[in-house]
C-alpha cells in the first residue's frame, strides 16, 4: 500500500477513502497522555487502598481497612454520642420534669414524633387526631386522666374498658330516651339532659361506671384525682365513638363495649406497651421510649 | 491631516512591514505573544482592570468593629456594611443576579463584549500576566526567541522568576477570595500558622493552580473554547451594536504602502496591510475578517490602527467602534427608539427596586407560622375549638431577645402556651408551639383569619415587632 500512497510523507497509515480521506498517526496531545497515565495510576492506588478485587467470597480489603459498614457505624456512633447529652439527662427525669425544661422538651418531642408515628399513629392518627373508634389524643378529654402519670399508666399497662350490652335489659323506648339524653348532654356540655333521661340514667345502673355526675368519675378523691373504670365522660362535647349523635349513642348503649359474644359490640382496646405478662414480661417499648411518648401525647394539646 | 505628496512617517511604516511577517492569525498551535502599545483604549483597559483592586483590598475595609463585607457561611450571616442579611432574605440574591445578568445583556447589546474586553477576570489576569512576561522577557520577538532557545542558566532564571510571580498572583487571588468569607486579618495569622480550616487551604490551592494555568497558559483559549458567554454573545448583538470594527469600505482593497508613495498615487484603500491590528490582538485574530467569536472587543486594535493611520497620514478610525448599520451607511437608530433599551432598563429598574425595597424593609424580627394540619382542629370538652400553631421567630438583631407572642382573631379566643416570652438568640430561630381556643358559637366561618404578633424590646429600649396572618379552622358548617 505504502508504495502507491497518494499522500506520502504526511504520517498517514496508508488507509485512504474516497481519494482523500485518510487516517493520520498523530500522537494524542501530551496533556491527554498525562491524564491517561494519571488515571491509571489513580486506579492502581485505589486498588491498593480500598476494597476492590472480588476474590472468593470477600473482596480484597485494601490497606486502609475502609468499609462502608464501618463508615456507617462511625456515623451512628457519632449520632449516639451527640444525643447522649440529652439522653443522660432524660434518664433521671420524670415526664413532668421534662416538660418543665424547654430544651429537653423540644428534644423529646422531636424524638417521640418518630416513635408515635411507628407505634401509635395507626390507631390514634397523625398528631393524635384520632380515628373512628380510637380516641383523639389532641383534645382535653381524658377518660383515664390527662396527667403525665395517668398517661404513662395507660401506655405501660394498656387499657381495656367494658360496658355491658343493654340490648336485653332496656326496652326500646328506654334505650331511645337514654340515647336522646346522651345527645342532649353532649350538645349542652352536660347542662341540658332531660329529667326522664336522668331518671333512667340513675335507675338503670349507669352511675356505677359513668358516675353520679355522668362525668365518668366513679369517685372523686380529695387529692383531685379520680377513680374510673374507663367509662366515657357524658358531660362534655366529645364523643368517644365516632360519628356520635343519636344512632351512634344508641348503638353503644344496646351492644356495649368489648362484650364477648355480642357481635355488634364496640371494640376499644389499648394494648400493653410496657412489660407484658402475656409475653413473659417482655415490653414492646422501653421505659425511655414510653417516657418520651408520654411527653409527646401530653403536649399534643390537651394534657393537664 | 497631511496634504503633502509624500506621506510623513514612511520610515516608521517600513519598520512595521519588517516585523509584519511575525504576526499571524491565531490557529491555536502556538502561544500568542501580543504586542503592547500605548493608546487611549490601553489606558481605559488599565483603568477598568483596576476595578479588581476592590477584590484584593475590599476584605480589609472595616465597619462597626468588623469586616465591612463578610459572607460568614458557618454562621449563615452576610454582612454588607451596616446591614446583616440572613439566608431568609436570600430572595434578594436572585434579584441581584438578575440585575447583573441583565446588565451584562444591556452592555453587550449596546457596546458588545464590554465585560470580556475590559472587566473579565480571565482577560484581566491574562493581561497582567503577559505584562509581567514582557517586563521580564522583553517584547514578543524576544520572547519567541527565548522560548525557542536552549535552556541556559539565564533562561532558567527568567522563567523561574516569571512563574514564581505568576504563582504568587494566583495565591493572592485565592487568598483574597477566601478573605471575603473568613475575617481577613485573622486569616493571615491562621493561614500561616497552619491553623486555618482545611477548606481554606484547598480553596487557596485550587485558586493558585487555576489562576496560574488559566491566565498563564490557557489564556485566549479559554475565550475560544471554555467560556459559554463567548458563545451566547452572538445572539445578543444586533446591527445597531457598537463593536470594534474594521471599516471595509474605507480600507479595501488593502495594499502595501510603497516607498515614496503619495496620497494621490495610492490606488488601494486605506488599509496598508501592516498587520498591526493582528499584532496587538490578545486573542490573535484579524479584525479585518469582520465580527467573529474570537473578538473580545478589547479595542486594542483601534489603538494600533490609529497609530498607523497617523503615520501614513490618513484619518484615524479605520478600525473603530461602529455598528453594522453604520458601515452599511444607515443612520444609527437613536438609543431611546430601541425597544431592547426599554425592556432591559425596565428589568434593571425592577430588580434594583426589589433589592432596595428588600434592604430597607429588613425586619428585625421575622415571623413564620405553621398551622398544624393533623389534626386541623380539635373539639375540646367544653365545646370550644382548638387550633395548634408553630411560630418560628427569627431574630436578626445582634443580641438575644425575649419575644412576646400575642394574637387577635375571632371573638372570645384564648391563647394557650404563650404566657412566658420565648428567648431567641441572635441570628437564630426559635420555634414556639401555641394553642388558640375559640368557643364554637363564635365561629362564623370554617376558616377565620387570625393575626399573630411578636414583639421584643431591644436593650436600647427600641421596640421591634412583626406580624403575620394565619387561619383558624373550625368544624365544617
Ligand atoms: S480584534 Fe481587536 S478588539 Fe477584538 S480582541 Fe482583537 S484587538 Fe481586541
Ligand atoms: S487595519 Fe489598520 S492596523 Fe490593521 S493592517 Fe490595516 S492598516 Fe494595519
Amino acid at each position: 500500500m505504502a508504495e502507491n500512497n497518494p499522500f506520502p510523507g504526511e504520517n498517514n497509515t496508508g488507509h485512504v477513502w474516497d481519494g482523500n480521506l485518510r487516517e493520520l498517526k498523530n500522537p494524542p496531545p501530551r496533556w491527554w497522555m498525562l491524564a491517561f497515565w494519571a488515571s491509571i495510576a489513580f486506579w492502581i492506588g485505589y486498588a491498593i487502598l480500598y476494597p476492590m478485587w472480588p476474590v472468593g467470597q470477600e473482596p480484597t480489603q485494601g490497606v486502609l481497612g475502609w468499609s462502608q459498614m464501618k463508615e456507617y457505624q462511625e456515623g451512628l456512633d457519632q449520632m449516639v454520642a451527640r444525643r447522649a447529652r440529652f439522653e443522660d439527662q432524660l434518664a433521671a427525669m420524670t415526664p413532668a420534669q421534662i416538660i418543665e425544661d424547654p430544651g429537653l422538651k423540644q428534644y423529646t418531642l422531636a424524638a417521640a414524633k418518630v416513635l408515635f408515628g411507628d407505634n401509635c399513629r395507626a390507631c390514634h392518627g397523625t398528631g393524635g387526631a384520632g380515628n373512628p373508634g380510637f380516641p383523639v389524643l389532641a383534645d382535653d378529654d381524658w377518660i383515664y386522666g390527662g396527667t403525665t402519670v395517668k398517661i404513662q399508666e395507660s401506655i405501660v399497662g394498656g387499657r381495656q374498658p367494658a360496658m355491658t350490652a343493654h340490648e336485653k335489659t332496656l326496652t326500646p323506648a328506654e334505650a331511645d330516651t337514654l340515647a336522646k339524653w346522651v345527645v342532649q348532654m353532649n350538645e349542652t356540655v352536660g347542662k341540658g339532659g332531660s329529667d326522664e333521661g336522668w331518671a333512667l340514667y340513675k335507675t338503670k345502673g349507669c352511675t356505677a361506671c359513668h358516675g353520679e355526675k355522668a362525668n365518668g368519675h366513679v369517685v372523686d378523691l380529695p387529692s383531685g384525682d379520680f377513680v374510673t373504670v374507663g367509662a366515657a365522660n357524658l358531660t362534655d362535647g366529645i364523643w368517644r365513638f365516632e360519628p356520635g349523635g343519636y344512632d351512634s349513642a344508641r348503638h353503644t348503649i344496646l351492644y356495649g363495649v368489648n362484650q364477648a359474644g355480642v357481635t355488634q359490640t364496640r371494640n376499644a382496646v389499648m394494648p400493653v406497651w410496657g412489660p407484658d405478662p402475656a409475653r413473659q414480661g417482655q415490653a414492646k417499648l422501653s421505659a425511655e421510649e414510653i417516657k418520651k411518648l408520654v411527653v409527646y401525647v401530653h403536649e399534643l394539646g390537651g394534657g393537664y | 491631516m497631511s496634504t503633502s505628496n509624500v506621506i510623513p512617517g514612511s520610515a516608521a511604516v517600513d519598520a512595521l512591514y519588517d516585523e509584519a511577517e511575525h504576526w499571524h492569525v491565531n490557529t491555536g498551535n502556538a502561544s500568542i505573544h501580543a504586542k503592547r502599545l500605548h493608546g487611549r483604549w490601553r489606558t481605559i483597559k488599565w483603568a477598568s482592570a483596576g476595578v479588581w483592586l476592590i477584590f484584593f483590598l475590599g476584605p480589609y475595609l472595616r465597619w462597626d468593629e468588623r469586616q465591612a463585607v463578610l459572607f460568614d457561611i458557618p454562621n449563615r450571616q452576610y454582612h454588607l456594611f451596616g446591614v446583616t442579611v440572613l439566608p431568609q432574605d436570600f430572595w434578594m440574591l436572585s434579584l441581584l443576579l438578575l440585575f447583573f445578568a441583565i446588565l451584562l445583556a444591556v452592555a453587550t447589546a449596546l457596546a458588545g463584549r464590554v465585560w470580556c474586553g475590559f472587566f473579565c477576570f480571565q482577560t484581566v489576569w491574562t493581561d497582567v500576566f503577559t505584562w509581567i512576561e514582557e517586563r521580564l522577557e522583553g517584547p514578543p520577538p524576544q520572547r519567541r526567541k527565548l522560548d525557542a532557545a536552549p535552556l541556559t542558566r539565564d533562561k532558567l532564571r527568567l522563567k523561574a522568576t516569571k512563574h514564581g510571580i505568576w504563582l504568587a498572583i494566583g495565591f493572592f487571588t485565592g487568598f483574597s477570595f477566601v478573605s471575603w468569607f473568613t475575617p481577613a486579618p485573622s486569616l493571615w495569622l491562621e493561614f500561616f500558622s497552619g491553623q486555618a480550616n482545611g477548606a481554606v487551604y484547598i480553596t487557596v490551592a485550587l485558586f493558585t493552580v487555576g489562576t496560574y494555568l488559566l491566565a498563564g497558559f490557557l489564556r485566549e483559549q479559554v475565550c475560544f473554547w471554555l467560556c459559554p458567554y463567548a458563545r451566547i454573545q452572538g445572539v445578543m448583538l444586533d446591527k445597531t451594536t457598537l463593536v470594534p470594527t474594521y471599516d471595509e469600505r474605507r480600507g479595501e482593497p488593502r495594499g502595501r504602502f510603497e516607498k515614496g508613495e503619495g496620497a494621490q498615487q495610492r490606488t488601494f484603500g486605506d488599509c496598508v496591510d501592516c498587520k498591526q491590528c493582528v499584532a496587538v490582538c490578545p486573542t490573535g485574530i484579524d479584525i479585518r475578517g469582520g465580527q467573529q467569536e474570537g473578538c473580545i472587543t478589547c479595542a486594542l486594535c483601534i489603538d494600533a490602527c490609529d497609530e498607523v493611520m497617523d503615520k501614513v497620514g490618513r484619518p484615524r478610525g479605520l478600525v473603530r467602534y461602529a455598528s453594522l448599520d453604520e458601515l452599511e451607511g444607515k443612520a444609527a437608530r437613536p438609543l431611546l427608539k430601541r425597544p431592547r433599551v426599554w425592556v432591559y432598563s425596565a428589568i434593571l429598574l425592577l430588580a434594583l427596586s426589589g433589592i432596595l425595597h428588600g434592604l430597607s424593609s429588613l425586619d428585625a424580627l421575622d415571623l413564620k407560622i405553621l398551622h398544624e394540619r393533623a389534626p386541623l382542629f380539635v373539639t375540646l370538652g367544653d365545646g370550644s375549638v382548638q387550633n395548634r400553631y408553630t411560630l418560628k421567630v427569627l431574630n436578626k438583631m445582634p443580641e438575644p431577645l425575649m419575644v412576646r407572642i400575642s394574637v387577635t382573631g375571632p371573638p372570645g379566643l384564648t391563647l394557650v402556651g404563650a404566657d412566658a416570652p420565648v428567648s431567641v438568640h441572635e441570628g437564630g430561630v426559635t420555634a414556639a408551639g401555641v394553642f388558640v381556643k375559640v368557643p364554637k358559637k363564635n365561629l362564623t366561618q370554617e376558616q377565620a383569619p387570625i393575626r399573630f404578633r411578636v414583639e421584643a424590646v431591644r436593650p436600647n429600649g427600641q421596640v421591634i415587632a412583626s406580624e403575620r396572618t394565619s387561619v383558624f379552622v373550625g368544624p365544617p358548617r
